[in-house]
């Protein structure tokens, strides 16, 4: 499969349909994984690097779920190609900076990617779209088996799997979910619920992991630990925390609505007007906004049908997204304008905000006063 | 005084951190203290704390010069990356590592899954060990001949054979 493929075909978590699409954007796991007796790829010198990789991209390539695959070396692939995989989280920022001796495989559907000689020999993460962690562990853990089979990886009887970091031995797993909360974050609550997480053992990460800031009311939640627990337990764990700040943001939207609702209904018309009339918006802009018109589909302020457009958006609208459908090198100015272009366009033919849809549905949930 | 580190310069940079009570100190030359970063004091304590309270006087006992037998890699570049060498590294720091590893995560064992293969050979080591116990005894018994048929089946067994 060509890059062009994979780019036409948008990933299965990009289309928002699993449980809870709503609030959890994405569900993610990944592996570390190393072979026995090689020196990590940090510390690998170029030519072991590049044996390892020889051994392991064949016997990920045969494997059943990556028939029709996309696989390609880092030095085969454009600094902005790479760029629109991390944007895409099919690969890690720290795997975009590889070159030569690291690849990248995954499959058409954008669920399952394999990095090789990221900061392990094997990276390999699945990921779905809303609050599906249980499954996509699944599909990791079967490619896992399947490929152990195959390739003797580093294991101590103690100790688990052997990583490069010691903060991943053990499963070497790491469960995320991506979570949409400007409930919380327009209620002020968003810190409460940070340090609650934190204090359990989690890690509360902005839009594109490790040391991102939080944009576009974005936020990764995943482990912290990796050792002494197992693996359907962490992700158990996970899935209950993620579902009680579901319902933390149900709550905050509702709170909102009732004692804060001009607040609300000023945010929205602002991100609807200035969406549909700007001339030129950074990215980090063009997310929160984004972020904010998602929040007025969520409560009925725009038609449910309007939901794919936003949510498309959110990805076209990034840097190398833009760069890339644009054919020619842009500067950030002239990316700023042509994402203002791009979205004003989406949006032309976007109906107004319609608060009375939210005051009805509201009503419509409040139980009826009991009979005199 | 001498560097702690390369021991042949002067050293510089005199380093003293109280961490939980407990004075540590280090003295380097201009060169090390460059290298490890000491001279940005918040990375220097972020890295003493990936290795545990205590690392310090590792550096003092000589420890960087410890060498990965399988990757040729230091408890010096374990500081300055904090990432390991290779998987032999978790058996030649073990020590440094033991503490560090009980400071960031739940347990110090794995409970998770376990790899067929490895389970495979967690098999055979049992299957080893019953064999020799067996041999030695058939042996004290004087029993050649289920003595010479046990140490066909070890060395069936050491050949990876299925026995």
């Amino acid at each position: 499969m060509k890059f062009a493929n994979l780019m036409a075909t948008g990933g299965e978590w990009l289309r928002g349909e699993g449980p809870h699409h709503q609030i959890v954007i994405s569900s993610r796991v990944r592996l570390a994984r190393n072979l026995k007796q090689r020196a990590f790829p940090g510390w690998a010198k170029k030519t072991e690097r590049t044996a390892i990789l020889e051994l392991i991209k064949p016997r990920v390539e045969e494997l059943p779920e990556m028939q029709d695959s996309f696989s390609e070396l880092l030095q085969d692939l454009s600094a902005l190609e790479k760029q629109v995989l991390v944007e895409r989280h099919l690969i890690s920022r720290e795997h975009a900076a590889k070159s030569v001796g690291s690849a990248v495989i995954m499959n058409r559907r954008q669920t399952l990617s394999i990095m090789v000689n990221e900061e392990d020999h094997l990276r390999m993460q699945s990921i779905r779209s809303g609050l599906q962690l249980k499954s996509a562990f699944k599909l990791v853990d079967k490619v896992d088996s399947t490929l152990e089979a195959k390739l003797d990886f580093a294991y101590d009887g103690r100790l688990g799997y052997l990583t490069a970091c010691p903060t991943n031995v053990g499963t070497g797993m790491r469960a995320s979910a991506m979570l949409h909360l400007p409930g919380l974050v327009l209620s002020e609550m968003i810190n409460q619920v940070i340090q609650a997480v934190n204090k359990i053992g989690l890690a509360v990460r902005g839009l594109y992991g490790e040391g991102t800031e939080a944009m576009g009311n974005l936020f990764q939640i995943s482990n912290q630990t990796t050792l002494g627990e197992k693996e359907d337990e962490i992700v158990n764990r996970l899935s209950k925390v993620i579902e009680t700040i579901i319902e933390k943001e149900h709550d905050a939207r509702q709170m909102l609505i009732q004692k804060k609702s001009n607040t609300l209904w000023d945010q929205i018309g602002r991100a609807y007007g200035v969406l549909t009339f700007a001339h030129a918006m950074t990215s980090k802009e063009a997310l929160n906004l984004l972020s904010i018109m998602k929040l007025g589909v969520d409560l009925g302020a725009f038609p449910e049908d309007r939901r794919l457009p936003i949510d498309e958006l959110f990805i076209d609208t990034q840097p190398a997204h833009l760069q890339k459908s644009s054919q020619q090198k842009l500067n950030a100015e002239e990316r700023d304008h042509l994402r203002a272009q791009i979205i004003r366009e989406r949006l032309r033919v976007f109906p107004k905000p319609d608060i009375t849809k939210v005051a009805k549905e509201l009503e419509s949930e409040t139980p009826e006063p009991p009979n005199q | 005084m001498l560097c702690d580190v390369c021991k042949c310069n002067d050293a510089t940079v005199f380093l003293t951190e109280i961490v939980a009570g407990k004075m540590q100190k280090v003295n380097l030359c201009e060169g090390c203290s460059k290298e490890k970063g000491v001279q940005d004091p918040t990375g220097f304590a972020l890295a003493d704390l990936l290795l545990g309270i205590g690392a310090t006087e590792e550096i003092e006992k000589g420890a960087p010069s410890q060498k990965c037998p399988m990757c040729g890699f230091t408890q010096a570049d374990f500081k300055k990356t904090g990432r390991l060498g290779c998987s032999v590294c978790y058996v030649t720091f073990a020590e440094g590592l033991g503490s560090l590893l009980k400071a960031m995560h739940k347990g110090t064992e794995h409970i998770g899954k376990l790899p067929q293969r490895a389970h495979r050979e967690v098999e055979r080591d049992d299957r080893m060990r019953a064999l020799n116990e067996d041999l030695q005894k058939a042996v004290a018994e004087e029993n050649y001949e289920s003595a010479a048929a046990l140490r066909d089946q070890i060395k069936q067994l050491e050949h990876g054979k299925a026995v």
